[in-house]
Order: C-alpha cells, then sequence, then structure tokens
C-alpha cells in the first residue's frame, strides 16, 4: 500500500490529507511531486494532515525534513496536522519535533498561517 | 544444557516490494514470540530499515542479489539477522542525526531507529559473502502482557 494525497484549499492554505505509507519508494516519491507541484503553482504555505499515516520510516522522515526545507527557502510555510503517536514518537526521538510546527486542530493549524502571513 | 531456538528463515529477492514482506513475516513472529505491540513495531521498523538497507545499500538494488532473513525465538529474546551481498559498513563512521548540525539531512537516520529500537545492533562481515547485521530485543519480563504469554 503506497501513501494517497486528497489537496483541500482554505484560504491561502493547501492542506493535504495524506494516507497511507511514506516510506522510501513510491511513498517518498509522490511526497516529493506533490510538494514540487505545490510550490511550483506558487502555494507555500502547506499543512500535511499524517492523521491516516500508518506508516513512516526513516526515508519518510527525512522527506519531511525535505519539504520543510524546500518550503521555507522558497519563503513559504509547512505544518504539520494530527500526528499519530507513532509518527509523534518518531519525531521526538529523532529531534524534530521542535523542528516542525505541529499542530492538533486543524482550525487553529489554519489561525496560525493567517496570522504568521498577516504579521 | 543447551537452548532451543525456534528458528525461521526467509530468501528475498534485492526488490524494495519485498520489504513489506519482511514486515509481515516480523510482525507475526515477534508476535508469537510474546511481544507487546509496541515492541513489536518496533522490532518491525528495525527489520524494515534493515532490509531497506540490505537492498539498497548492501545489493545495490541488484534484483539478481538476495537477502537473507532469519529469526531465532529463544525464551527470553528474539534474534534477527539480515544478510545481503554487499561489502558492508562501518556503524561507527555514520555522522550522529541529532547532532544540531545534521537535524536537517534528509538521510542518516536509518541505523539510529535501529539502535534506539533494539537491545543489541551488530554489523558483521562474512568473508567472501557479504555483511549480516544482528538484531536483537528481549523479552521484557516486568511486561504483564509478556509474561502472560510466556507463563512461568
Amino acid at each position: 500500500m503506497s501513501m494517497k494525497a486528497t489537496l483541500r484549499q482554505v484560504d491561502s492554505i493547501t492542506v493535504i490529507d495524506m494516507s497511507g505509507r511514506i516510506t522510501l519508494g513510491e511513498g517518498c516519491t509522490q511526497m516529493r511531486e506533490l510538494v514540487r507541484e505545490e510550490l511550483g503553482k506558487g502555494r507555500k504555505q502547506l499543512l500535511l494532515n499524517l492523521a491516516d499515516i500508518t506508516y513512516i520510516d526513516s526515508s519518510g522522515i527525512g522527506e519531511l525534513v525535505s519539504a520543510f526545507t524546500r518550503v521555507s527557502n522558497e519563503g513559504g510555510q509547512l505544518k504539520l496536522l494530527n500526528l499519530t503517536k507513532k509518527v509523534h514518537d518518531l519525531l521526538q526521538i529523532t529531534k524534530l519535533y521542535t523542528v516542525f510546527d505541529v499542530h492538533d486542530d486543524e482550525a487553529k493549524a489554519i489561525g496560525s498561517f493567517e496570522k504568521a502571513a498577516g504579521a | 544444557m543447551t537452548v532451543e531456538a525456534s528458528v525461521v528463515e526467509v530468501v528475498l529477492e534485492s526488490d524494495l516490494k519485498n520489504v513489506e514482506v519482511a514486515e509481515e513475516i516480523t510482525r507475526r513472529i515477534s508476535d508469537t514470540a510474546g511481544f507487546d505491540e509496541e515492541d513489536q513495531h518496533k522490532i518491525d521498523m528495525a527489520v524494515h530499515e534493515s532490509v531497506i538497507n540490505a537492498i539498497w545499500h548492501g545489493n545495490k538494488n541488484d534484483p539478481s542479489k538476495h537477502v537473507w532473513l532469519r529469526f531465532e525465538m529463544y525464551s527470553d529474546r528474539l534474534e534477527i539477522r539480515v544478510r545481503d551481498q554487499g561489502n558492508g559498513y562501518d556503524p561507527s563512521r555514520l555522522l550522529d542525526p541529532l547532532a544540531e548540525e545534521n537535524l536537517l539531512n534528509v538521510s542518516g537516520r536509518g541505523i539510529f531507529l535501529i539502535r534506539t529500537f533494539m537491545d543489541e545492533y551488530r554489523v558483521e562481515k562474512i568473508a567472501g559473502e557479504g555483511t549480516e547485521v544482528i538484531l536483537v530485543k528481549r523479552l521484557n519480563s516486568n511486561n504483564p502482557a509478556q509474561s502472560r504469554r510466556n507463563g512461568p
């Protein structure tokens, strides 16, 4: 089972509801393409909803870091929403939890973009 | 006295599609061995990362090469051997993924996760054959679920 993603637009923010596996191979490639396409369209505020991600490995974590760096370098913001316990624990173990802006409430996550964009 | 182990051996072709096969086998074996769900996931991830390293780095994604998996179930631990046909690596030369300057590196977390999730991790070079990674996870006798499964 690979990764699936559904995109929603909430104001200027692209919410990406992701499910399945972000692992070396198909899952990572799909995610990389997705972020590349959004940046290509000028959409630089991305909220990744990871609620239905069932598995993420070291390559998947690397892909999240890569996406974060690419979006930041383009002057945008990439935030994470609804981490499962497994993903939460992996980000804690790898000390990346503090690198990402992590939310468990979509409305608040969206609000945090608006505040940042309007500041 | 000889300590008997239950042994399961599997040979996989070097194809990333087989990583999920290795995971499924690992989950069944770690469940049978009596590990709780959290430890099963840790063992699963350690095998996942090891098999990917074997296919990707060891066998260079060459489908004509193989990965050998050997599970040895003892009363107090599970030992897993993952062997590839590559030249191996020196784990001590890997960058620390938790160092400030490496935090945003895209790669370099696989071995770290294996070490974090397992009780023992060793790499052995097998002359003329390849490299074997040995993973050990001990059953925690303080865990009531595991104690029940293994009896008094």
